[in-house]
């Protein structure tokens, strides 16, 4: 019969009308600011640089090679490397970066920074929420806005982390069995290994 | 007590028109009622975008706004701000008189009709012998404003928009127009307070509405479709269809004209809504007779919120018809079930009033619509459609 449809339709409507006061599960939005839903391990915005240790300038992994503002396709990230050396996690002198700035409104989140950097100093953030209201200094953000500790990094993506870590680990046992012989041979030969892998 | 409650805004006009002279007494009254029509519609315009906003959400099982002031409900307040704020664009080659025109010819047009609809026992702003035809002839002027907007924009979709909506709206006018005339049969009047003065008689407790009759049913739902289609609403929301051309007739207005045009297309809507309550639900009259005692005024705005309440409704279920359907409904069934209607309604007139009433208006209308439905389902076979490269 002709309109038989439209009662229809009008009916089905009208539960949900009244079903979503009465049923919660009916309604799936998500009240953004106060709820929200957890993030995927693999979500991804913007890179930070890792820390370790307490201190978030003195412990930065990052030995500023330079590699990731060369690779990085929007330009967004400057460097100044250091005149003078610090150690690093294994013990040796390293250049640390005096001046690192990543620009928040050109970076493109293509994590080819993360790729590319040999010494998984820099990684990649899932905050979102960096809107402010000065859009020139306010969106380029220093090497101290950038520092995150590990624990920080292990907290948003654990997987990533942890194969960080063990990578780290390894390098460093790798480093203390080379350097342990050369230490029992003889101890003069020590700076040499220092200069052979510097 | 309840008399003076029920009068309380004729005899506060009374009070304020005795300190006024004489000589300019008539053009005060007339000001007077026009700036409480304006004022009390542009109101419920505010009221019925958050309403609107609302309950379709909820028809789609989300929450609708809720974030400006408690329950959103300052919502309508921040919508105004924002279109008063926004920039005023102007096309570069449209014709900036009649752009400029358009949306007030619309709001005015809209808001001329509200002169003859009876708001309350005596609350009618001018009441004419001929109200009806004064209505349906100030409402045909939106069409005009509507052209004017698709035309001066020099847009090919406003103008395509503005096509659409002169063919929906003659059309849709011609049934409009005939299914309101059962019920000045009725009355025996074209003055719209001479036809609800004939429906607030009551037997027992139940009134006597014309829309409890066969003929009236059928006038009031033939009515409320085609004032839907009047109106430019979903499902017949062709002119602004925005999946097919953009917002129609508006796409070129910003800002404030913008906010015009929906302001005419919402008083449009409840000018519509308050005709049919004049005709066919009793106007200002109670549901029941143990009600009379809550004001008049009361009961025509519970009316209305209620039709509002159903188009809405409506809104959220049906989707936008096609062109082709929207002229093959208007004519090939609105016009002919107006008809049919039309000639119910003249024999429930001729015929003693009983049962027999009953059974012959009933007849009249439900076989010729069970007729010309299965026989526009029948040249409408829908068949399943097949894809050759998408499936």
């Amino acid at each position: 019969m002709l309109g038989e449809g439209i009662l229809k339709g009008l009916a089905e409507t009208a539960r949900n009308f009244f079903g979503s006061f009465v049923s919660k599960e009916r309604l799936t939005t998500v009240q953004f600011p106060e709820e929200r839903l957890p993030q995927p391990e693999a979500a991804r915005n913007f890179p930070f640089l890792v820390y370790d240790g307490d201190d978030s300038q003195a412990g930065l992994r990052c030995v500023a090679c330079q590699i990731c503002e060369k690779e990085c396709p929007p330009k967004c990230i400057f460097i100044q490397k250091s005149s003078d050396k610090k150690p690093d996690y294994i013990g040796k002198q390293q250049f640390y970066p005096a001046v690192f700035n990543i620009d928040v409104s050109v970076c493109m989140s293509c994590q080819i920074c993360v790729e590319v950097c040999p010494f998984d100093a820099i990684e990649m953030d899932n905050a979102f929420e960096l809107s402010t209201t000065d859009r020139f200094r306010g969106l380029l953000w220093s090497r101290e806005q950038l520092a995150k500790p590990n624990s920080y990094f292990h907290n948003i993506h654990p997987a990533t982390a942890a194969e960080v870590d063990e990578r780290l680990a390894e390098a460093k046992a790798r480093a203390e069995a080379k350097a342990k012989p050369t230490v029992a041979a003889s101890t003069t030969s020590q700076p040499d290994s220092q200069t052979t892998t510097s | 007590m309840t008399e003076t409650m029920d009068q309380i805004f004729v005899l506060l006009k009374h009070r304020i028109l005795a300190h006024s002279p004489v000589s300019v007494q008539p053009i005060f009254s007339a000001a007077l009622s026009a700036i409480a029509i304006l004022v009390v519609f542009a109101t419920l315009f505010a009221l019925t975008t958050i309403l609107e906003r609302k309950g379709l959400g909820r028809f789609q099982n989300r929450y609708g706004p809720n974030r400006v002031g408690p329950f959103g409900l300052l919502q309508p307040l921040a919508d105004g701000l924002k279109s008063l704020t926004k920039e005023d664009i102007v096309p570069h080659s449209a014709d900036g008189v009649v752009h400029m025109l358009a949306p007030i010819v619309l709001v005015v047009a809209a808001f001329l009709g509200y002169a003859v609809l009876p708001l309350g026992r005596n609350m009618t702003a001018i009441n004419l012998d001929a109200g009806l035809l004064y209505f349906f002839a100030a409402s045909s002027v939106v069409e005009l404003a509507i052209f004017m907007a698709g035309w001066s924009s020099r847009n090919k979709y406003s103008l395509l928009g503005a096509m659409r909506a002169i063919a929906q709206m003659i059309s849709y006018e011609v049934p409009l127009i005939l299914s309101t005339i059962t019920a000045v049969m009725a009355a025996g009047s074209l003055s719209t307070g001479a036809i609800v003065e004939s429906q607030t008689g009551y037997s027992g407790i139940w009134p006597h509405w014309f829309v409890f009759t066969p003929w009236g049913f059928a006038g009031f739902v033939l009515f409320m479709i085609a004032g839907i289609a009047e109106s430019n609403r979903s499902p017949f929301d062709l002119p602004e269809g925005e999946s097919e051309i953009i917002a129609g007739y508006f796409v070129e207005y910003s800002g404030f004209k913008f906010a015009l045009f929906f302001l005419g297309e919402y008083i449009g809507m409840f000018a519509i809504c308050g005709l049919a309550i004049t005709l066919f639900l009793g106007g200002w009259a109670a549901p029941f007779s143990f009600l009379t005692w809550a004001p008049s005024y009361f009961w025509f705005f519970a009316k209305l919120l209620v039709l509002i309440a159903m188009l809405i409704w409506v809104r959220a279920t049906l989707p936008r018809l096609r062109m082709d359907q929207l002229m093959n409904f208007a004519w090939k069934f609105m016009l002919p079930m107006a008809l049919i209607n039309l000639f119910a309604a003249s024999t429930w007139h001729f015929t003693p009033p009983g049962a027999i009433r009953w059974i012959v208006g009933t007849i009249l209308i439900a076989v010729p619509y069970l007729l010309l439905g299965r026989g526009l389902m029948q040249s409408n076979k829908l068949e399943k459609r097949t894809y050759r490269f998408a499936d």
